[in-house]
């Protein structure tokens, strides 16, 4: 990105000044390196973003941002509930991907003695990849209840406890879901993909803590050197994809009717009053429930898995959080509160210490940021922080990002290679396909540390642990 | 200035990808409106797969309808989005047919095969990012998107 035009607030938050058509300026948190190496396309999709109606403060964008479709992967934008709008694009296509950190109870040193075994029992439990379906098949009855119920519905059915609930974004249950905004194509293709991982960049990766960076909020998140954790990246899969798809071109083709002129039609959005926002809004929190039950499900296969092999293992979770939403919050505006539809788009909500939506196990402690890195890389857990919420709306940045395309990196690299070279380094790597572990390269995709690095700088949130991957079970 | 990451090429006909940060674009060329989308589904399939490595041993029949034909062609993509993702097959074959605002299609498949296919992504749908659709210069018809994967 070129830096001419954009005002230097601090060496990690950049401005671009209103002009043209925007209504709030744009602010980019990074470091230098980190915004010169931005698509050109980050500071259109930022500006376009902060011209919509009703958008307050600013467009924001993290410092892992990149060219998304509508709003930027990275950007960060709150409306008001009157006069606002609510954007398709502004959450994505896979509703409520997220990231789960569970504790496993195991040093690094108990798990090296089996880690072939795990690595092959997990894959063999997890369904993951293109194709894959799950164990579960939903009836028109157990979809609304999933749909409405989210990660509580899967407790209630037997997939982990009651004690998870308190560790997930709402409490595991999105309110206001409208099992009846979901259109039956996208209930079809989710009938049979509950507790399925995906493709792509969705892993279940068993890490150990190779560095603690704060103490005290290390001891607090119950994270020690050497203990060995397991996070599951994923989403709504098939329910959230069609959501997505459905309402993103309906709100392009309807935006004219609703007086909203796009500044591009792929920011696809409509007022959060109308008719279709309001149907967005609780087919989205649906989906959001998808995610959560999906992620819930999921997590009981992992602790199966893990008992299959460890009799003493105990996979209490650490938290689950949400990377593309658009929730309704509470935040102080020019030192008045005010109720915002908050979009995270490829941004993690980053609360401060004491927020009301915390667990009080946190304490003093802000809310566990979970960023993934990429087969082979670091993967972080942060917390929120009293800045952060003053800064972006308490957000933070939600992983590393490409550097280079799938293409590009199917040229680079042969997956079988890139499986040998991290077993070298005690990296156990299990997909179904070879193609899709070249494309997932680790030298894919940007240096995660950079990124958050950049967000701690940036006061968004700060550097708990560093999480580095035994084995990785890829879609 | 979009860089081109694959191309195949016949005499007329001929898909391309193209860059995007996260994402794919998968670009349709031809003769025809209607051999740019066919090609445009080609280029959607090799997101996942070779297409040559598709075996067309079941057809499935599509229709959609738009106005817009760039609309028309997001909706060509999202359903066979869709039918990959219920019925759990690829498709290596496409005979498209546009009549005003009308399109109906074959695609040709077979259920997924991971020993053979390798599929690398499930795409999540078409997006209206990079959306193309029209004449070039030398009359050629261009279909163009960039696909969530």
């Amino acid at each position: 990105m070129d830096l001419s035009g954009l005002v230097r607030k601090s060496d990690f938050e950049w401005e671009l000044p209103p002009s043209g058509k925007m209504r709030v300026p744009g602010v980019i948190f990074a470091s230098e390196e980190l915004v010169r190496a931005m698509d050109q396309k980050v500071w259109q999709q930022v500006a376009n973003v902060a011209a919509l109606p009703g958008i307050v403060r600013a467009s924001y964008a993290m410092p892992d941002a990149h060219w998304g479709y509508g709003f930027p992967i990275g950007g960060v934008a709150a409306f008001d509930p009157e006069d606002g709008v609510i954007s398709a694009g502004g959450v994505g296509f896979d509703i409520s991907c997220g990231v789960r950190c569970m504790h496993t109870g195991l040093q690094v040193a108990e798990l090296k003695r089996r880690q072939e075994r795990l690595a092959d029992t997990l894959y063999r439990r997890v369904p993951a990849g293109v194709g894959s379906t799950g164990r579960i098949v939903l009836s028109d009855g157990e979809m609304h209840a999933m749909l409405t119920g989210g990660a509580r519905w899967a407790v209630e059915r037997g997939y982990g406890t009651r004690e998870d609930l308190g560790r997930i974004e709402e409490r595991g249950q999105m309110k206001g879901a409208d099992p009846g905004a979901v259109s039956e194509q996208a209930k079809r293709r989710q009938r049979d993909q509950m507790g399925t991982l995906g493709s792509g960049n969705h892993y279940l990766e068993v890490q150990r803590v190779a560095a603690v960076h704060d103490p005290r909020i290390a001891e607090t998140f119950a994270l020690k050197l050497d203990d060995v954790v397991v996070s599951i990246h994923c989403g709504s899969r098939g329910l959230g994809h069609q959501i997505g798809t459905e309402f993103l071109r309906e709100m392009a083709q309807s935006a004219s009717a609703h007086g909203i002129e796009l500044p591009d039609r792929e920011l696809a959005c409509a007022p959060i009053r109308s008719p279709l926002g309001k149907k967005y809004l609780g087919a989205m929190r649906a989906a959001i429930n998808c995610a959560l039950a999906n992620r819930q499900i999921l997590a009981q296969i992992t602790r199966d898995a893990f008992r299959e092999v460890f009799e003493q293992a105990e996979l209490a979770l650490l938290y689950d959080v949400s990377h593309n939403t658009c929730k309704l919050e509470e935040h102080a505006v020019d030192g008045r509160m005010q109720r915002l539809f908050v979009h995270r788009k490829g941004a993690t909500r980053a609360f401060g210490p004491g927020h009301s939506e915390l667990p009080d196990v946190l304490g003093d402690a802000g809310q566990p940021v979970l960023i993934g890195g990429s087969m082979g890389t670091a993967s972080y857990v942060l917390a929120g922080t009293a800045a952060g919420m003053e800064h972006a709306f308490g957000s933070a940045c939600h992983g590393a990002g490409r550097a280079m395309s799938r293409n590009e990196a199917m040229k680079h690299w042969r997956g079988r290679k890139v499986v040998d070279e991290l077993a070298g380094q005690g990296i156990l790597i299990r997909s179904p396909s070879m193609r899709g572990i070249a494309e997932e390269a680790p030298g894919a995709y940007k240096d995660v540390t950079a990124v958050v690095d950049a967000a701690e700088a940036a006061g968004l949130a700060k550097k708990v642990a560093k999480l580095m991957p035994l084995v990785c079970v890829k879609g | 200035m979009l860089r081109l990451d694959s191309v195949f090429t016949d005499v007329s006909t001929r898909w391309q990808h193209f860059r995007h940060d996260a994402d794919v674009g998968v670009r349709g060329i031809g003769a025809t409106l209607a051999q740019a989308f066919e090609q445009a589904a080609l280029a959607l399939t090799a997101v996942i797969t070779e297409p040559t490595a598709v075996r067309p041993a079941h057809r499935v029949e599509i229709a959609c309808e738009n106005v817009d034909p760039e609309f028309l062609l997001v909706d060509w993509l999202n359903a066979l989005v869709y039918e990959m993702a219920t019925r759990r097959m690829l498709f290596g074959r496409f005979e498209v047919r546009i009549d005003g605002s009308r399109l109906d299609a074959s695609a040709w498949g077979e259920p997924v095969d991971l020993a053979r296919h390798h599929p690398a992504v499930e795409a999540k749908g078409a997006t209206l990012t990079e959306l193309r659709v029209g004449r070039e210069g030398a009359g050629e018809w261009l279909a163009q998107c960039v696909v969530d994967v």
